[in-house]
């Protein structure tokens, strides 16, 4: 305790800098990890508080004042970013449509991370046929047409915010199965996976409390990289008319709402598609950031 | 290498028949056919006669072996909605939709390769970084927006370009940037890691050495090694990219199998989907078994495994 906080420079200079402190300077020196974790943070309470931050309902209609422009366009504040063609606030809109992006890359990354995980490590850590199996099942789903195959399925059930999630989730598990594969690979060999084995262990036990930790750095980044994927492939989809379904806030959908009125309203098309861009990006950052900052070899 | 090359098409026959399974499975539990095909207005006999005509009244897997058989010599079926076989259907789409994917992997080497050299020339340079940032936006790119952003520029304000058809090789310049930068950044950092390594060697040094041009060290010596998994990594971004190509058409409004494949979703034509599922997989799968062989063939040390 006094040794790992102490401020006294001697010690200091003998002991060198705690890991704690090491940690600290490489995640705040790190300008991707810092821009995408202040712009996720800020979405991600947007998405939680969006119900006292909307300034009107998202779903109410008025006849009366419909596409009115942003402020920056000479628009009013009753409507900062103006209405859509059914006269509901822009803003409102954008507001509650962080909460869909962000329930469908996070509840979609789970399913899919818990799916590729599973198969990814028993795959590395058993080896043999186990692996030949997973091996192949990834191939099969590489081989599938994303795009095509969840615009089929969501076309089948019907489209809804639940139905876009579970198909993604069961479609996005093979980069976590082929990196968890990989890493549990890496990682099955080392000497503690021996001696725990040695002095008993079981094999859920190794594999949870040995491997697990073991290879969970290269797991969040999967997990961000698949977030976006998936917040990406639901705009998509929308934007297709055969994913989330009106009048549901959700940002492909708007962009494809604004299509039609881009000659003469760009905006309605770019604030949508500005927003998931930065999502997307912030996402994408951190996990680049993630990387660096937890990779051994860059620690420097 | 003839073994490797066995070993892998063995592989690739049965990822192929397992996508047709599953895509079979998926579509079968879609619904009712026969009702689908009968349309509305249709009374409970008229769905039963069709049911029995077009044999779904048969096991599933009966219909399915039924269906692979016809498939493998070609025939997909007829389409519920244009009366026409499936297999002409997307022959004729078809070539939209490979000269686009040709196009939008040629733009995304032709840029993601040289700011790859270039990057790795000078790392942390202007360039350097420039490169890195492009990867990281192009990423994050939603490829619709993107698409109705370049319509917006070059179609409706500047007037440059078409903003929609396929009539004239001006109509592809727009869908070729929006579905190659898709694939660029990937492209882009394997460059610049391969050059990196490879810059690096021994051999490098020992032609800087001897004191071969630097042009010269980079390109015949480097480029040339480093290329390597780049290749074979866009063979696979081709495959990815015919299956992305469904977004592209459909903003470009380009009448390939990615239009077609829009359209059949939407208007329940599942022998459609069925057989596009199928065709698109088949691309992703052959293409990647040209990347291995090609990269087994480069690099002997990848036959082994």
């Amino acid at each position: 305790m006094a040794l790992t906080e102490s401020t006294d420079p001697l010690l200091q200079e003998i002991t060198g800098p705690t890991p704690g402190q090491m940690l600290r300077k490489r995640v705040f020196g790190h300008q991707g990890l810092l821009f995408g974790g202040i712009v996720l943070g800020i979405l991600l309470l947007v998405a939680i508080f969006a119900p006292l931050l909307a300034p009107h309902d998202p779903y109410a209609q008025s006849l009366m004042t419909r596409m009115e422009p942003p402020v920056f366009l000479g628009g009013t504040w009753e409507h900062p970013l103006g209405t859509d063609h059914l006269g509901r606030d822009y803003l409102s809109r954008l507001i509650y449509g962080a909460r869909v992006s962000l329930m469908i890359g996070v509840i979609a990354a789970l399913i899919s991370g818990v799916i590729g995980t599973a198969m990814g490590v028993a795959a590395g850590y058993f080896g043999g046929r186990v692996d030949m199996v997973v091996t192949f099942l990834i191939n099969v789903r590489l081989a599938m047409p994303v795009v095509l195959v969840a615009l089929a399925v969501v076309a089948i059930l019907g489209g809804s915010l639940q139905v876009v999630i579970v198909v993604l989730g069961l479609l996005l598990w093979d980069r976590f199965a082929v990196v968890m594969r990989a890493s549990t690979l890496q990682v099955r060999g080392r000497e503690y996976v021996a001696a725990a084995r040695a002095i008993g262990a079981s094999t859920p036990r190794v594999i949870l409390s040995e491997i697990m930790p073991n290879i969970a750095n290269n797991l969040i980044v999967v997990v961000t990289l698949e977030m976006a994927h998936a917040i990406l492939l639901e705009a998509a989809l929308s934007f297709l008319g055969l994913g989330v379904q009106p009048p549901t806030p959700s940002w492909g959908l708007m962009v494809s709402e604004g299509k039609n009125m881009m000659l003469f309203e760009p905006w309605l098309v770019l604030i949508p598609g500005a927003v998931l861009f930065l999502l997307v990006l912030a996402i994408n950052l951190m996990g680049d950031g993630l990387r660096d900052v937890t990779a051994p070899d860059n620690r420097s | 290498m003839l073994t490797f090359i066995l070993k892998r098409l063995g592989l690739a026959v049965l990822v192929a028949l397992t996508v047709s399974f599953i895509s079979f499975v998926l579509l079968f539990l879609a619904g009712d056919p026969a009702a689908a095909l009968a349309g509305e207005t249709a009374s409970g006999e008229d769905i039963e006669a069709i049911r029995r005509l077009y044999g779904f009244d048969r096991p599933m897997l009966v219909q399915y072996v039924d269906w692979l058989y016809s498939a493998v010599r070609g025939d997909f079926g007829e389409s519920y909605y244009f009366r026409l076989p499936v297999a002409s259907l997307i022959a004729e789409r078809l070539s939209v939709t490979m000269t686009l994917g040709v196009c939008g992997i040629t733009f995304a080497l032709l840029t993601a390769v040289p700011l790859g050299v270039a990057a790795a020339i000078r790392p942390n340079s202007i360039i350097d970084r420039v490169a890195l940032f492009l990867s990281v936006a192009g990423q994050a790119m939603p490829s619709f927006w993107f698409g109705l952003i370049l319509i917006v520029v070059f179609a409706i304000q500047l007037g440059w370009l078409p903003p929609s058809g396929a009539s004239s090789p001006a109509h592809f310049i727009m869908p070729t940037i929006v579905l190659g930068y898709y694939a660029m950044p990937a492209i882009m950092r394997l460059t610049r890691a391969g050059m990196l390594e490879v810059l690096s060697s021994d051999y490098i040094r020992t032609a800087r050495a001897k004191g071969a041009p630097e042009g010269r060290v980079l390109f015949r010596h480097a480029l040339r090694n480093a290329i390597i998994p780049v290749v074979s990594l866009a063979a696979v971004q081709m495959g990815f990219m015919l299956g992305g190509s469904i977004v592209v058409e459909s903003i470009f409004a380009l009448h390939g199998a990615g239009y077609l494949a829009w359209e059949s979703i939407a208007r329940n034509d599942l022998p459609t989907v069925q057989a596009l599922i199928l065709v698109f997989s088949m691309f992703y799968i052959v293409f990647t078994f040209l990347a291995d062989v090609l990269n087994a063939w480069l690099d002997p040390r990848m036959r082994s495994s």
